[in-house]
């Protein structure tokens, strides 16, 4: 990968979070890093883990293939290697590696002088892995309640969780984080095919400026958020979208048990017409 | 200028705390692992809202023991307990004194005084049927009481009536116009847990003999399989009602990777099998025949009688009464042995159902 004429006066030492200058150089297009070594380190011994856990189990078909967390009588103490302690080791690792790869993007960032929008953005992500096997498990005082690691077997968890509620689309978060999901998705469609369409402007024609985009919407709908606003609103409902899919899974179980449909009989049961 | 907005803002951050917390479940949790480990299949409970199962009353006086005259031979009209002995069947009535009868009446709730043998209560007619069910419950339906069996205090608790029950739902007011007319759903009603499922399951699943076979034999759709998104909606319905009628999830015994799978249920749902069908016999064999007994005001509103559903006996706990036997105080409830009720499948089901719970490693080692 080439290096861009600017590049190299960004590719400086200096700005790290911890340790100095260790491991302070780029490796071809790479920047290394402190927490790019143990993002390294963690993501190694974790998929070995996997691996060796995998080798251990009844299958090595991809889809079936499954390392689950202990039984929930170990509550929050280690469970025996075979018996959910490579889940609670990989888990570990993970954790390390996703938030060791948050900290090597800080340090970009600070080697750039741009803002921390990127890492803060991803530890949104990581915030939502950390709810499902950190989180509520602690909460629910077992490390069992983590979902297993496995393709369908993760999807069983989900689907078996959602019916610990009998019906899960009553849970006011998850309400909440499926609605900004779909608005994500549907203003990324929008803005990509207002900006496909300005530079797709008829044969002949000059590529239309932001001020085209504008009008647009505009006169469709009244308002234009703008070129740098629509990336504002993209953050905010991407992020809004993944936290409250933490919210929906952390409020599950630990602050209600029952199904999520009588949740709402609070609704019913205010005292305006109760 | 800052104050108001100040105050806005408290105001509205009161209201979202009180809508956010307003409905939890803050207390601790008794937590159940009913599964392979990490597959999700668990019981969470806030202590606070367990059902607490009711108190065993304790017996009028200690059971006599047998032998001597029968009932038969020292009472007149005696139909059902005839064979057994006066001292046991004066013991049974004690107990269905202290169990059923409202403690005004008595003994003069079913009977005249004047005249014991009499049938013209309503109430005796209908106590000698239900002690009919009762023997047949314990018997023929063992496969769902066990040996735990029931008693008359099991669904009565101390009422003439027992206060979990149910009748056809009112239905709607017009059912010519759309307006108004939300088809039996789309109403938060609490024999669907709340949900906007049709509200009155009971009718086609708990009197009539809908059947809860909705999943197909494939993942994909098929011109084969001819039951509607609407039935499954029904069958929904009525899970959500055993499920708060045993305070219970639905993971208690399915699975939700297959809710039809026998070898990914727990042994539970053999059990619920058998309830349910234990529950139509109840109402049709047993209940309904009394339609012609029954008082008007003893009545639904569309006047037939009220009938049984899980909540009469489960009364929110998996085992009603916390799984504590009375049977033993009441020996003649158990009645004549009947033949167990066989499933629907015949004995190559009664067979292969337990098979399979007995492997549960079925569920991990998937083909």
């Amino acid at each position: 990968m080439a290096l861009l004429s600017f590049e190299r006066k960004y590719r400086v030492r200096g700005g790290t979070l911890i340790g100095g200058d260790l491991f302070d150089f780029w490796m071809g297009p790479f920047y290394v890093g402190f927490f790019g070594v143990t993002s390294a380190i963690c993501a190694a011994l974790g998929t070995a883990l996997i691996f060796y856990a995998a080798s251990l189990g009844p299958t090595w078909n991809p889809w079936l293939i499954s390392i689950a967390p202990p039984d929930i009588r170990y509550g929050l103490g280690l469970a025996p290697l075979r018996e959910g302690g490579f889940w609670q080791i990989i888990t570990i690792c993970a954790i390390g590696a996703f938030v060791s790869w948050a900290l090597r993007e800080a340090e970009i960032c600070r080697k750039l002088g741009i803002g921390y929008h990127v890492p803060v953005a991803y530890g949104f992500a990581i915030f939502a892995y950390v709810s499902l096997v950190v989180i509520r498990p602690w909460l629910l005082g077992a490390w069992g309640f983590g979902f297993p690691y496995g393709i369908f077997s993760h999807l069983d968890w989900v689907s078996n969780t959602g019916y610990q509620y009998l019906h899960f689309h009553y849970n006011p978060a998850h309400m909440l984080a499926v609605s900004f999901f779909f608005t994500t998705g549907g203003a990324l469609a929008f803005h990509g095919a207002l900006v496909l369409s300005s530079v797709n402007p008829a044969p002949g024609e000059a590529v239309k400026s932001p001020e085209y985009e504008d009008a647009f919407f505009r006169d469709t709908i009244g308002y234009s958020v703008g070129t740098l606003g629509i990336h504002r609103l993209g953050l905010f409902l991407a992020l809004s979208a993944g936290f409250w899919s933490a919210i929906c899974i952390i409020i599950s179980g630990p602050l209600w048990t029952r199904g999520w449909p009588e949740w709402w009989t609070w609704w019913l049961n205010l005292p305006i017409w109760s | 200028m800052t104050a108001p907005l100040v105050r806005i803002g408290i105001a509205s951050a009161a209201g979202a705390a009180l809508v956010t917390f307003g409905g939890c479940d803050l207390g601790h949790k008794q937590t159940t692992q009913t599964g392979y480990r990490g597959a999700g299949l668990d019981q969470i409970v806030d202590l606070k809202h367990i059902a607490k199962a009711s108190a065993i009353p304790a017996p009028p006086y200690p059971l006599p023991p047998d032998g001597g005259p029968t009932a038969g031979q020292s009472y007149q009209n005696v139909k059902v307990l005839g064979g057994v002995s006066k001292e046991r069947f004066d013991h049974l009535m004690a107990e269905i004194n202290q169990w059923v009868a409202p403690p005004a009446q008595g003994c003069n709730y079913c009977h005249n005084p004047e005249n014991m043998a009499s049938d013209e209560k309503y109430t005796k007619v209908v106590a000698r049927r239900m002690l009919q069910m009762t023997q047949a419950i314990n018997s023929r339906w063992v496969s769902h009481v066990k040996q735990t069996g029931v008693t008359c205090y099991t669904c009565h608790r101390g009422n003439a009536v027992p206060a979990n029950k149910w009748a056809l739902a009112e239905g709607t007011p017009d059912p010519d116009t759309i307006l108004g007319n939300k088809h039996g759903q789309n109403t938060p009603n609490a024999n669907v847990g709340y949900a906007s499922l049709p509200y009155d399951p009971f009718a086609d699943y708990l009197n009539g003999q809908h059947q809860i076979r909705v999943a197909g034999n494939s993942a994909f759709p098929s011109r084969d399989h001819k039951v509607s998104v609407k039935t499954a909606e029904s069958t929904y319905g009525l899970m959500m009602h055993i499920s708060s009628a045993l305070g219970v999830n639905c993971t208690y015994c399915h699975n939700s990777q297959s809710f039809r799978a026998w070898n990914l249920s727990r042994a539970q749902r053999g059990t619920a099998y058998y309830g349910i069908r234990m529950v139509r016999d109840i109402n049709e064999d047993y209940i309904g025949s009394l339609q012609s007994v029954f008082p008007a005001y003893r009545k639904g509103p569309h006047g037939d009688v009220y009938k049984v559903n899980c909540t009469t006996c489960h009364q929110g706990v998996s085992k009603p009464l916390g799984g504590i036997s009375m049977i033993a105080q009441a020996p003649a409830l158990k009645g004549p042995s009947l033949p167990p009720a066989e499933p629907e499948g015949g004995h190559a089901v009664a067979t292969a159902v337990p098979a399979a719970f007995n492997q549960p490693a079925a569920m991990t080692g998937k083909k």
